[in-house]
């Protein structure tokens, strides 16, 4: 992390801990996390531009450049990525704003929040399978309506793998409302939301005007990133993609793994031209995005400044907690559907439930399921054990020296989630083949560190400072060492954060496709992967198995993270929140 | 870095000559055996089949029983990937204890892996099972018409076969003509995998088969000069088919089981299936309704074998020619063709097997759905490899880019 | 030597602008008051004696407890006590182990049980020791807060607005029984208050802080 300079005189008993071995835990930490990046980007644009020695090629021509502009799927594949991208991240952040501006407070807003945790943790390809299942024309839904409508037979409709994107969009927007729910909950800790809307109230507003009106900037302002992050994933998106998504032709992510799999070489350097195209798109649309900003703030400000006091609200509050409630109910019927599918007989159209119910797709999966869940622990505890090791050390040393993240360290912590991970690591895996070093078990924890340690430290960041540091004051004139401070009184006392932000990390590294994918080598196989393989053949009992395990395995640390603490602190109160 | 480049082609060359004085020779079969026991096989199969990768698991299970050796099945979205894998091992200069150990492999992937050097081999004929394959009766030493010399040993046999549901289509369809006709008269009801798919591609050949004029052009390579000439009748037969096709054919299912999902749910009546049992095996573990069968056409269907190949940087080749040699076997085999397994055809020949062999076999129930030997009718040999690379290249951008 | 707590030629800057300065020497047994508006920098003068000066603030001067300069110490050996307007008992702990976090990790274990007993009976909470500090009446924290903080045995005692959150009756007790000890054990005591009532009932010298 970058921190800001330090006044020259502080008090040297301070510089003295900050000498310590934690000084250099940032660098170490920034390494872990931008070393990949850069060393992916460069093994991606070398290759884009025809340099290529490991398929003989060093021209530096721009030749796969061109090979890519030849592929007569480009032009679609490269608007898809724009379209599903934005409209993905406007819809989430409409649907965020419209349920906190009309009902943030609100008994039913409590209860959506209360649904948050799991609907976060919810693998993306698992919450893409459960929504297949839903919508696909012989999908629950149609099923359920079938009797109404008189089919008996499901209607030739093109919903799943529509060349437009919707149902991938609609994937996308189910998964990205949960995420961005949180970050402006976080975003509400700090700011003064609840005054400003009663006197917004007061002076006639209606709530959802008001909240638009007097808090929602300042919210904006605090999850811009979050926003941007939405974006470059929503555009980039591969396992969601390969599940939901068109394939005549395949967004340019997907078209991009599967030129990484051509048996000519060759196709690996128009991957690289893709990927460089990819990063090229992410960028224009972030600049799109901003520009669009500047326009809803001049469009905004005038709305603000024409003094209406909420005609709208009769309509967008309903609407707006429609449409929350229907991205949660999506993702979690979509689970139901696949538990029902894991355990499935025979099951026909138009037929609401299976015709039996059986274990056996259960057990004829158990001893894959039994080795891809062991692989999944091992790389998810690695890689959240090694983050969580960095976080702790980043903030402890930014507490011991007083050096506060800047902003420019945030964009370096979100830099990770703002790179596409197609546009890096493909080039990531040549260079590690180039190197001689072998793909494997070590080379994924790393990539996955690479998207751990964001998360982590965004979710540990906040409790951690906002702890009372007058108990450390206490603490040291108590004679506790800075040592003593952190382990007997400032971990303890943050259990329940400390692990929630484990439980985060875990359920990020369980979620991975692509760094598994492609830096495993095929040898690494996860719940995520082995699910993801699994779409190509469409068995859905063997999908429902796979992803209704995927999910357990995410949702099973944030049980944990849960009910740790209320069993280790049952007995003090001053640490239930 | 252009130096850096050629020491490490220098030390690819140097270190291409060790491991080949260390190579287990399958003609030493005792030697073999010792020396694999103890190893673990990597064998990098499409996973995109629950049935195969329980198939592939069974093995494995044996294969540590009775001889020590471990098998990891890699499970591949598409066989192409292992071949990218070896290629690039070979192009980093890691020529020992690569990643493939065994590769589940045919046609146009053999056939690059071969020409590139970076097979194993030959071997497959030095086997001690190769003595009960059906070498006359069945094309176990040619892959889509490229020899195999020795380089991959046969385990399946494979033949395009037609499922239809008989609630919704009663009768069998005697040619792709008729498969067309009846289309167009039930738009929406049929379609066939995605191209690269290789069941796709496989349909793609079937027209292709039946539409040009003379079969004896697709045995040799595709010459540009003839190229647009021969299978412009395949594009006409697909314009027509195509807006007749499931989701007008602006959507495919990915692969060959996805078809099934799409009968089960009453989406489609007609596939296609590279596999005579696979319906019989699908019907038993309730992927299909029971009401499904399965047709030929008249004038016969591509068929072919599928082979192992060991690539010629495994650091387990003993372990890989055992398994190679266990798939060979009567046992595996009789397992294989058993419908509730794989339900996939044998390589090996009735009339040189032991009679206790033979009634193992004789006592198969084939399933429901499957057709007998003799009902299979005739197999047509596959076209030279660079037609399929060919039709499945232009077949996507004239219908899988949305234009 | 002089014994007692002494501020010589302190003087913190915040952004390279003064902001406070002080020249004190404060007896054993002496109540220093420092008084003024909030924002003056009455609780970074605290911080700076306790060594946990932020780094947005720099300071000259000495800091000197009976007669050894601790300016550069760190705050765990500087044996400077203090308490604050909360009374930050550690939520994780039970209101023994609080009072135990404070004991020199001397002697044995049932001696240390012994001293914290024989505190607990002195602030009469005997029996208290195995409860949650979190059930604690307001007072009974605060008689907590300053055991804790005595059985650690400071030199010095500081007072951050320590009985500003405490109602006017329970104030009065608190600040009796807090000069009292502080008395007993003749520490020299440096409070930052608000309030003028606490002034009146320390007793001692005052300084007034203004802005500048």
């Amino acid at each position: 992390m970058a921190f800001a300079e330090t006044p020259a005189a502080a008090p040297r008993a301070t510089l003295r801990a900050s000498r310590s071995t934690l000084t250099f835990v940032p660098l170490l930490t920034l390494a872990a996390m931008l070393g990949p990046i850069c060393a992916g980007l460069a093994g991606t644009v070398l290759p884009a531009l025809g340099w290529y020695p490991a398929a003989g090629t060093t021209a530096l021509d721009g030749a796969p450049i061109r090979a890519l502009l030849a592929w007569p799927g480009l032009a679609d594949a490269a608007r898809l990525s724009l379209t599903t991208g934005l409209a993905a991240t406007a819809l989430s952040l409409g649907i965020v704003a419209l349920v906190f501006a009309g009902w943030w407070g609100t008994r039913p807003f409590g209860m959506l929040e209360r649904l948050l945790s799991p609907l976060l943790s919810v693998p993306h390809a698992a919450a893409a399978f459960g929504l297949a299942f839903l919508i696909a024309p012989s999908g629950w839904l149609f099923r359920l309506a079938a009797p109404l409508i008189g089919w008996d037979r499901p209607p030739d409709l093109l919903i799943l793998n529509d060349p437009w994107g919707l149902s991938l969009t609609a994937g996308l927007v189910a998964k990205e409302v949960p995420f961005l729910t949180l970050m402006a909950l976080a975003a509400l800790g700090q700011s003064d939301g609840r005054r400003s809307l009663r006197a917004a109230q007061a002076m006639g507003y209606g709530r959802l005007t008001g909240w638009l009106k007097t808090v929602f900037p300042r919210v904006y302002a605090q999850i811009r990133l979050p926003v941007y992050v939405v974006l470059a994933y929503s555009m980039s998106v591969v396992d969601a993609a390969v599940i939901l998504g068109p394939t005549t032709p395949n967004t340019l992510s997907v078209q991009i793994v599967r030129w990484m799999g051509d048996p000519d070489l060759g196709q690996r350097l128009v991957a690289a031209a893709g990927a460089v195209l990819q990063l090229a798109l992410v960028a224009a649309a972030l600049a799109l995005w901003r520009g669009g900003e500047h326009v809803v703030a001049l469009v905004g400000r005038a709305w603000i400044l024409g003094g209406d006091r909420g005609r709208l609200d009769r309509v967008l509050r309903p609407l707006g907690l429609m449409a929350g409630v229907l991205s949660a109910a999506a993702v979690l019927a979509g689970l139901v559907a696949l538990v029902m599918w894991s355990v499935a007989g025979f099951w026909s159209f138009p037929d609401v439930w299976p015709d039996t119910v059986t274990w056996r797709s259960w057990s004829r999966h158990g001893a894959g399921l039994a080795e891809a869940a062991r692989m999944t622990a091992v790389v998810a505890l690695a890689s959240t054990g090694i983050a969580l090791i960095l976080v702790l050390g980043c903030l402890e040393a930014e507490h011991r020296s007083g050096r506060r993240l800047t902003r420019r360290g945030l964009w370096l912590l979100y830099l990770p989630l703002l790179v596409p991970q197609i546009a890096f690591l493909p080039g990531l895996q040549t260079l590690l083949l180039t190197a001689g070093a072998d793909t494997g078990l070590l080379p994924v924890i790393a990539a996955h560190l690479v998207f751990v340690l964001p998360y982590v430290f965004l979710s540990l960041g906040d409790p951690w400072r906002a702890w009372d540091v007058r108990h450390a004051t206490v603490a040291a004139a108590l004679g506790a060492s800075p040592r003593a401070v952190l382990w007997r009184v400032r971990l303890p006392m943050l259990l329940r954060p400390v692990l929630t932000a484990t439980a985060v990390g875990l359920a990020v590294s369980v979620g991975q496709y692509l760094p598994t994918l492609l830096i495993g080598g095929g040898r690494v196989a996860t719940l995520t992967t082995e699910a993801v393989a699994l779409a190509a053949g469409g068995d859905r009992r063997a999908i429902g198995v796979y992803s209704v395990a995927q999910t357990a395995a995410a949702l099973l640390p944030f049980a944990l993270a849960l009910g740790i603490p209320a069993l280790a602190w049952r007995n003090r109160r001053g640490l239930h929140g | 870095m252009r130096s850096l480049a050629t020491t490490c082609a220098a030390l690819a060359l140097t270190a291409a000559a060790l491991p080949a004085l260390a190579d287990p020779d399958p003609a030493d079969w005792d030697a073999v055996l010792d020396e694999a026991r103890g190893q673990t096989v990597y064998w990098s199969a499409w996973g995109g089949s629950t049935a195969t990768n329980d198939f592939i698991a069974w093995a494995g299970d044996r294969l540590k029983e009775e001889y020590g050796v471990t098998v990891e099945h890699v499970k591949l979205a598409d066989t192409a990937d292992a071949v990218t894998r070896v290629l690039s091992e070979k192009q980093a200069g890691q020529d020992a204890d690569g990643a493939v150990d065994l590769i589940w492999i045919n046609g146009p992937n053999f056939k690059a892996m071969k020409e590139a050097d970076l097979l194993f081999g030959p071997f497959a004929e030095q086997l001690p099972n190769w003595q009960y394959v059906d070498v006359d009766g069945k094309t176990v030493q040619t892959d889509f018409t490229v020899p195999t010399e020795g380089y991959e040993a046969p385990w399946a046999m494979a033949q395009v076969v037609f499922m239809h549901d008989t609630d919704d289509l009663p009768e069998r369809l005697p040619n792709m003509g008729a498969i067309l006709d009846w289309a167009q008269a039930n738009p929406g009801r049929f379609t066939y995998p995605q191209p690269p798919d290789f069941l796709g591609t496989t349909f793609l050949k079937q027209v292709l088969l039946e539409a040009v004029e003379n079969p004896e052009v697709l045995m040799h390579p595709a010459s540009d000069a003839d190229y647009d000439a021969v299978v412009a009748p395949l594009w006409d037969y697909l314009d027509e088919l195509t807006p007749a096709l499931w989701r007008s054919g602006r959507a495919y299912p990915a692969s060959g089981p996805a078809q099934l999902q799409l009968i089960a749910d009453d989406e489609i009546d007609l596939a296609i299936s590279f596999s005579p049992g696979e319906a019989s095996t699908a019907i038993a573990d309730f992927r299909l309704p029971d009401t499904v069968r399965t047709f030929v056409l008249d004038k016969g269907t591509l068929g072919n074998a599928s082979f192992v190949a060991i690539p010629y940087n495994s650091g387990s080749k003993a372990g890989a020619m055992v398994l190679a040699n266990f798939l060979m076997s009567p046992v595996a085999q009789v397992h294989a063709q058993d419908p509730e397994v794989l339900g996939y055809g044998t390589v090996l020949d009735m009339d040189k097997l032991p009679d206790a062999d033979r009634a193992e076999f004789d006592a198969l129930e084939l399933g429901v759905a499957t057709l007998s030997p003799d009902e299979l009718g005739e197999v047509r040999p596959e076209p030279h490899p660079s037609w399929t690379t060919r039709i499945a290249e232009d077949w996507q951008s004239r219908y899988g880019t949305g234009q | 030597m002089a014994e007692g707590l002494e501020l010589a030629g302190v003087r913190i800057q915040r952004n390279g602008a003064a902001l406070v300065g002080l020249d004190h020497h404060v007896r054993p047994g002496e109540v220093l008051t420092v008084m003024g508006p909030s924002g003056v920098g009455k609780s970074t003068l605290l911080a700076f004696v306790t060594g946990t000066l932020s780094s947005d603030f720099s300071a000259t001067g000495e800091v000197r407890l009976d007669g050894v300069d601790i300016t550069h110490l760190p705050p765990e050996r500087r044996r400077v006590g203090i308490l604050f307007q909360d009374d930050l008992l550690f939520p994780h702990l039970s209101v023994a182990d609080n009072l135990a976090f404070g004991l020199a990790p001397e002697g044995s274990r049932s001696a240390r049980r012994a001293k914290v007993e024989a505190a607990l009976a002195d602030i009469e909470l005997a029996g208290f020791g195995p409860r949650d500090p979190a059930t604690l009446s307001g007072g009974q924290k605060a008689r907590v807060a300053l055991m804790r903080m005595l059985l650690a045995e400071p030199q010095a005692l500081l007072l951050d607005e320590a009985f500003s959150g405490l109602d006017a009756s329970l104030r009065t007790q608190m600040r009796d029984l807090v000069f009292g000890r502080a008395r007993r054990l003749n520490l020299p005591v440096l409070m930052v208050t608000h309030d003028a009532d606490d002034a009146t009932a320390a007793g001692g010298p005052v300084v007034e802080l203004t802005g500048r």
